[in-house]
């Protein structure tokens, strides 16, 4: 690489920084939240993309349940962040009569650690299983969570059954409430804006850590067990420890999203924590492109912003057709076919990592 | 007693439905090694193509008999199923035969949420009622009610099961089938033609599929789009607890995945005092699935084979 390469890709890259710490700015100048609070959405995916790409990508294990990792983060800061607990056991109102609601960081470190130990919980039982087993199974666990978050409002209200948990707390970073416009020097920053810098950043740091991930030691044996797990036991490599501590890894990521989707939407139901959610999130990974970080977020950006875009065109074509063709069925329906037809046309989604180091055939 | 009585009963019918669905993921396991994610939602569009026959026939010929209406409805659910599922693994499964084993398994995925959205484009999104087209009068057998639509569903789970027994053991398709699942290389070499042996595997297990489908509706009274998933999941639960690949695995899982939910659901609630009651009657497949992969991973009458990884 030459220095002028170099230097041109340096400027790029801050070109770049700017246009993305300028874009909520703009957006939110044309006078609607409405598509900052979109960007917030798809950074959110990013992040859940992000973790699963640690699960998918970088150690091949197929995980239709990781929708749930997210609602673990979700409800445990619904549960901390909100009067809930207190309006339903007098025992814990006595203790805290307004809630706990502990700071912002030290519930992330919970949320992360929690999500990190049922991950690796609920991967200890599929250790043994191949690709389409363990989606099955995955699968099944990820229902199993959202099946109690429905139903555990009775006999002891813990989660509120399928009303979900309301009035939760906003996110304090240092003492700035972000849930409250911020006006510095004549601009009013809204609330959603405020989140966006908070989300990017998380991303930033997501991005960070999945790459020093696949640089790692730990990066490098997960791919040799995502190519040939016999072959990487052969070498004397630990394949349960590995797949367990991908397992946990990429659930952490799932965690933090949710503690942070949790206190952006002010409320959880299991509603956000559908089947669904899991199929699209793998579907992120995969389009973008399978274990590469620039991929997986092209992925997330692309079918979270899309479906979005397509909603302001949508409402048309909804009267046109009596309402068959309604926003939610067109997204559902972009969807299905942008995964039936890139498996097709790339299977190794649209930027698909460069070829080095892996495997000849692609068995 | 007598609800012990009416709960196996209602087991056995459930188990019944899982158990044709079952078959035909254990078949096409079997031969190409796919989950076919998307065989819930063919049963799906077989309900919903019979739904829209009877209500059709029942305003254009109201005097036919309910059994002639049923059966026509079968039938041509029957071949729009396998049209569609043919045409599945010709465009979406095919291509991929030889790709990494993920491609597949998510195409499978995708084609599964394109069914559905289309299901809904076409259908609407609600729910309909299923028009009971048999009698209403039930069946007292010692205490316990037995419908004829439930009498008419265990017939016909028997009628087909023995049909697919035939078609598998006796004929030379069959024969083609089982010996592709053994070794498709040396089948080919035997001159079977592995395209023709896969498309017929699809489409009979369509078939299965759809008839499963009208069982599931008459037996529930309504039909929607989003119907055939939870059904197809639980089915292949059953394949998998039965040793997949295996057809009379196949049958046993089915009808004891049936027996375990719908004991399950009567009992759970007295079991726990109420703590966990028959709401939960969905998770039991998940976890009877994840038992069964730890304890015994090739199922209850699955051969021990060697590691595929």
């Amino acid at each position: 690489m030459t220095k002028a390469h170099a230097s041109r890709q340096l400027i790029l890259f801050l070109l770049a920084a700017v246009a993305v710490m300028a874009l909520p700015i703009l957006l939110q100048m044309t006078g609607s939240n409405s598509w900052v609070r979109i960007l917030d959405i798809a950074l959110l995916y990013v992040l859940l993309a992000l973790g699963l790409n640690i699960v998918v990508g970088y150690a091949g294990l197929l995980d239709l349940g990781y929708i749930a990792f997210f609602a673990v983060g979700g409800y445990l800061f619904a549960m901390l962040g909100s009067t809930h607990l207190s309006d339903t056991f007098p025992a814990f109102a006595a203790m805290f009569p307004a809630g706990i609601h502990l700071s912002i960081w030290l519930v992330m470190l919970l949320a992360a650690a929690i999500a990190g130990l049922v991950g690796m919980l609920l991967g200890a039982p599929t250790l043994k299983l191949r690709g389409d087993y363990l989606a099955i199974v995955t699968l099944g666990f990820g229902e199993i969570i959202r099946i109690f978050l429905l139903n555990m409002d009775r006999p002891i209200n813990i989660t509120n059954g399928p009303k979900g948990i309301s009035q939760i707390d906003s996110i304090s970073v240092f003492g700035l409430d972000l849930g409250q416009r911020l006006t510095v020097g004549g601009f009013t920053f809204q609330p959603v804006t405020l989140y966006y810098y908070l989300f990017l950043f998380f991303v930033v740091l997501a991005v960070i850590i999945s790459y020093r991930l696949e640089r790692s030691r730990i990066g490098r044996a997960w791919m040799a067990v995502r190519e040939d797990e016999i072959a990487a036991k052969a070498m004397g490599l630990n394949t349960r420890n590995l797949k367990l501590m991908a397992f946990g890894m990429g659930a952490t990521f799932g965690g933090v999203s949710g503690v942070l989707f949790a206190s952006f939407q002010r409320f959880v139901s299991p509603e956000s924590f559908s089947l669904m959610e899991s199929v699209m999130v793998v579907a992120m990974v995969v389009l973008g492109g399978i274990g590469h970080i620039p991929g997986v977020i092209l992925g997330a950006l692309l079918l979270a912003g899309l479906p979005e875009l397509l909603r302001h065109v949508a409402h048309p074509l909804t009267a046109m057709t009596d309402g068959r063709l309604a926003p939610e069925i067109l997204r559902q329906l972009l969807i299905a076919l942008a995964m039936v037809v890139v498996m097709l046309l790339r299977p190794k989604g649209l930027w698909p990592a460069p070829e080095h180091g892996k495997s000849l055939n692609n068995k | 007693m007598d609800t012990l009585l009416q709960q196996v009963i209602n087991g056995l019918v459930l188990g019944s439905m899982y158990a044709l669905v079952a078959l035909g993921y254990t078949m096409v396991y079997g031969i190409i090694g796919l989950i076919n994610f998307a065989h819930g939602d063919v049963l799906m569009v077989g309900a919903l193509t019979s739904w829209t026959i009877i209500v059709g026939m029942q305003e254009s010929s109201p005097n036919m008999p309910g059994w002639l209406m049923l059966i026509v409805a079968t039938l041509i659910a029957m071949v729009v199923a396998a049209v569609l599922n043919y045409t599945i693994e010709k465009l979406a499964y095919r291509p991929l035969r030889n790709s990494p084993r993920l491609a597949p398994l998510i195409t499978a995925i995708g084609m599964s949420i394109l069914l559905q959205t289309l299901a809904m484009i076409i259908w609407k999104p609600n729910p309909k009622s299923y028009p009971s087209v048999l009698s209403n009068e039930p069946f007292h057998i010692g205490g316990a009610v037995i419908s004829v639509t439930q009498v008419t569903i265990l017939a016909t789970t028997a009628i087909t099961l023995a049909v697919l027994m035939w078609l598998v053991n006796r004929t030379n398709l069959g024969r083609a089938m089982r010996a592709t699942a053994e070794n498709p290389r040396v089948a080919a070499l035997m001159g079977i033609k592995p395209d023709v042996v896969i498309s017929a595997t699809f489409i009979i297990g369509a078939m299965l599929a759809a008839i499963a489908g009208i069982m599931w509706a008459a037996n529930y009274g309504t039909v929607q789009h989003a119907m055939g998933f939870m059904p197809g999941l639980k089915a292949f639960v059953a394949a998998v607890m039965g040793g997949i690949g295996n057809l009379a695995g196949a049958v046993v899982g089915g009808i004891a995945l049936g027996l375990i939910e719908s004991l399950g659901a009567g009992y759970l609630g007295k079991l726990t005092g109420g703590v966990l009651g028959s709401q939960y009657t969905d998770i039991f497949a998940f976890i009877v699935l994840a038992i069964v992969l730890t304890l015994r991973p090739s199922g209850l009458l699955g051969e021990r084979v060697a590691d595929r990884a």
